[in-house]
């Protein structure tokens, strides 16, 4: 009758089967819309879509489809999202070619001294221009600036290109009582405990059934069976990306955080953080205050291959973070460079994954460059549900 | 033909009479997900009193597993029968306990089925259910018994989404999320459960109810059964509908968590 419809419906991404679509035209058939536009809709939208987080995509595709056809609707949840789209400001009024090639020659050393400079000097607001710590502008420093390089100071990085994050050093803390639902990653998490069931253990456990079972049918004579014991032997070292860009994805992360503390079943659990990648230090909380955690080394010398080690982090730094020799200790034997480290965990730990909360930039992009490096190095999968369980699939293979 | 218009003490929505219509002439489940409170598990016993049938409820735990739901092979008693002599230990029939769903298969007459809460067990288990549901017919090996409905139950599945359901398994249903009501449905639904109820103090119960559901520091929403809790607590303290939305008393009602509570007292006026 109205087949467009199907397809319409599947190229909004509703997985409406064959079998949804027979059931549809068997209702029609017994005329269960009552006749009625509205009966059409409901008997439609029951029969088809089987999430209520579906029912605004189905509302479009029928709107759509079906436009011609007087209806009643209130405003269509596109509507509110254009209406909702922040607006971006017109920086590029702004924009100072010279200036910024003059920027892009000066090295991270100066750069930290002249906004020391500044800040001395410095007493009022500045926007848009090309000297003064502000917004908008020019200059090396401040906030949502055009600058190519530049230190950030203070608000959420609009541009992402502050190499480092100056004055705002208060990481949340994925600790605090946040109430977030983490049911969804406990669900995605609890298959890191199924499959592990099946390790290769001695059987040791009295298994009551199949005791029973087997005695039955041995005509009631005794035969005791064992069973391998069920105890989930998964131990886990999640190292999180906090600060800086990751600021965007804190609920997201703390989410994930509460998921896996709270979901318990594993046999040891592991958790440090990291400023956008790992060096020669993990540290115990967000805040990544001085001395309080370990070194990277004691990790990898004291936590035995069989860790499944799960990285969080957006993969997003300026290269020379990634493999520069910026954090480097003064001793020569150990890893020089954050790739380095990465690579000691890839050669110490057979199962490695990097959940990603943020997309790939855009193709050709600044950001791209490690994101790629890093994604090379590791699995890499998106923080989402059904990334998580990837994931989780791939640090049970073998 | 069964038609379900909603019962005395049950108010539905429309939407939820045609779903609830269309899963039966279509002879499919009927799948309800919806906030908790919003009554999923009453709508079963609604149907079952409208239609004058018997309802069968098997409640799913954690543990439960689709094989119970369809019988279960005592082969312990069976075995104790054996060991001290008992009658009839040939008959296997005799050991094999048929669960809920087939209770409702067997039944002499069109029953009403409630699986409630299905996304409390493993993450298979609806997928161990796809061929009995589809077909309403199961097989005993033990007997060579092949058990089929004589009258289709009408089975109604209720889910909190606490985990995902499987893509074949929803194919088969028909889906309806209960939407919490409306101020005038609300109303409604209050009338029938306390008919005599002053209309002063439900219309400011309602207001305060509303206003605290809207808070988005309230991360616990309450929910139908939890304003029919506070409504018989004020109608039995004796508190003045004026006092209840200035003053919200017998906030424990409403809120269980104390979160909630602490973040309330801080934004209400």
């Amino acid at each position: 009758m109205f087949e467009d419809f199907l397809y319409l419906l599947r190229r909004y991404g509703l997985k409406v089967s064959l079998t949804e679509w027979m059931t549809l035209m068997e209702a029609l058939d017994k005329g269960l819309h009552n006749s009625s536009f509205t009966g059409f809709y409901y008997l439609c939208r029951c029969l088809l879509v089987k999430s209520e987080a579906d029912f605004d995509r189905f509302d479009r595709a029928f709107l759509e489809y079906f436009k011609n056809v007087p209806f009643q609707q209130e405003v269509s949840q596109e509507l509110l999202d254009w209406l909702n789209r922040p607006d971006t400001l017109l920086d590029h009024a702004n924009w100072d070619e010279e200036q910024a090639l003059k920027n892009l020659g000066l090295s991270e050393e100066e750069i930290e001294r002249m906004l020391r400079e500044r800040m001395a000097e410095q007493n009022e607001e500045h926007n848009g221009g090309s000297y003064w710590v502000g917004t908008h502008g020019m200059s090396t420093f401040g906030n949502s600036g055009l600058s190519p390089t530049g230190i950030r100071v203070g608000g959420e990085s609009k541009y992402k290109r502050a190499f480092r994050v100056a004055g705002e050093r208060r990481f949340r803390d994925f600790r605090g009582d946040n109430t977030l639902d983490t049911r969804q990653f406990q669900v995605a998490l609890r298959k890191l405990r199924q499959f592990s069931g099946l390790v290769d253990l001695p059987p040791t456990e009295f298994d009551v059934d199949s005791t029973i079972q087997d005695t039955a049918d041995n005509a009631g004579v005794l035969k005791v069976r064992y069973k391998r014991p069920r105890e989930n032997t998964v131990k886990v070292l999640l190292l999180m990306d906090s600060g800086g860009s990751m600021d965007y994805y804190a609920q997201m992360c703390s989410a994930l955080f509460q998921a896996v503390s709270k979901s318990g079943h594993f046999k040891d659990l592991k958790v440090f953080y990291f400023h956008n990648c790992v060096y020669s230090w993990l540290y115990n909380t967000p805040r990544q205050s001085y001395g309080d955690g370990v070194m990277t080394q004691w990790v990898l010398d004291n936590l035995p291959s069989d860790w499944k080690v799960i990285f969080v982090g957006d993969a997003q730094m300026a290269p020379y973070e990634l493999s520069g020799g910026y954090y480097r200790t003064n001793a020569k034997d150990t890893p020089q460079s954050g790739l380095d480290w990465l690579n000691c965990f890839r050669e110490r730990y057979p199962h490695v994954i990097w959940l990603n909360p943020s997309p790939r930039p855009d193709w050709g992009g600044y950001w791209s460059q490690t994101y790629d490096t890093i994604s090379d190095i590791f699995p890499m999968f998106p923080l989402t549900v059904e990334g998580l369980e990837e994931g989780m699939k791939k640090l049970l293979s073998r | 033909m069964n038609e379900f218009k909603g019962s005395q003490n049950y108010v539905a929505s429309e939407e939820l009479l045609r779903a609830a219509n269309i899963a039966m002439v279509l002879g499919k489940p009927l799948l309800i997900k919806g906030e908790p409170g919003t009554g999923k598990t009453m709508l079963a016993e609604a149907i079952a009193q409208s239609l004058g049938k018997k309802l069968i409820i098997w409640n799913i735990k954690s543990t439960t597993k689709a094989q119970d739901g369809l019988y279960v092979y005592d082969v312990v008693q069976r075995l104790y029968d054996s060991q001290f002599g008992g009658q009839g230990v040939d008959d296997i029939e005799k050991y094999v306990k048929l669960g809920k769903l087939g209770e409702a298969f067997t039944a002499d007459e069109q029953v009403v089925l409630l699986i409630d809460e299905i996304d409390k067990a493993d993450l298979e288990f609806p997928n161990d259910l796809l061929w009995e549901l589809d077909r309403m017919e199961f097989h005993i090996p033990e007997t060579k018994q092949t058990i089929t409905a004589k009258h289709r139950p009408v089975v109604i599945i209720t889910s909190n989404a606490e985990k995902e359901l499987p893509d074949a398994f929803l194919r088969r249903c028909v889906f309806h999320y209960i939407e919490f009501p409306d101020k005038e449905l609300m109303a409604q639904i209050v009338r029938v459960h306390y008919p005599d109820l002053d209309q002063r103090l439900l219309t400011q119960v309602l207001e305060a109810f509303y206003r605290i559901r809207q808070l988005p520091q309230v991360k616990k929403k309450p929910s139908t059964s939890e304003i029919l809790d506070w409504l018989q607590a004020l109608t039995w303290g004796g508190v003045d509908p004026a006092r209840v939305v200035k003053e919200v008393p017998y906030l424990g009602v409403l809120l269980k968590k104390n979160e909630d509570m602490d973040a309330m007292r801080r934004v209400w006026r």
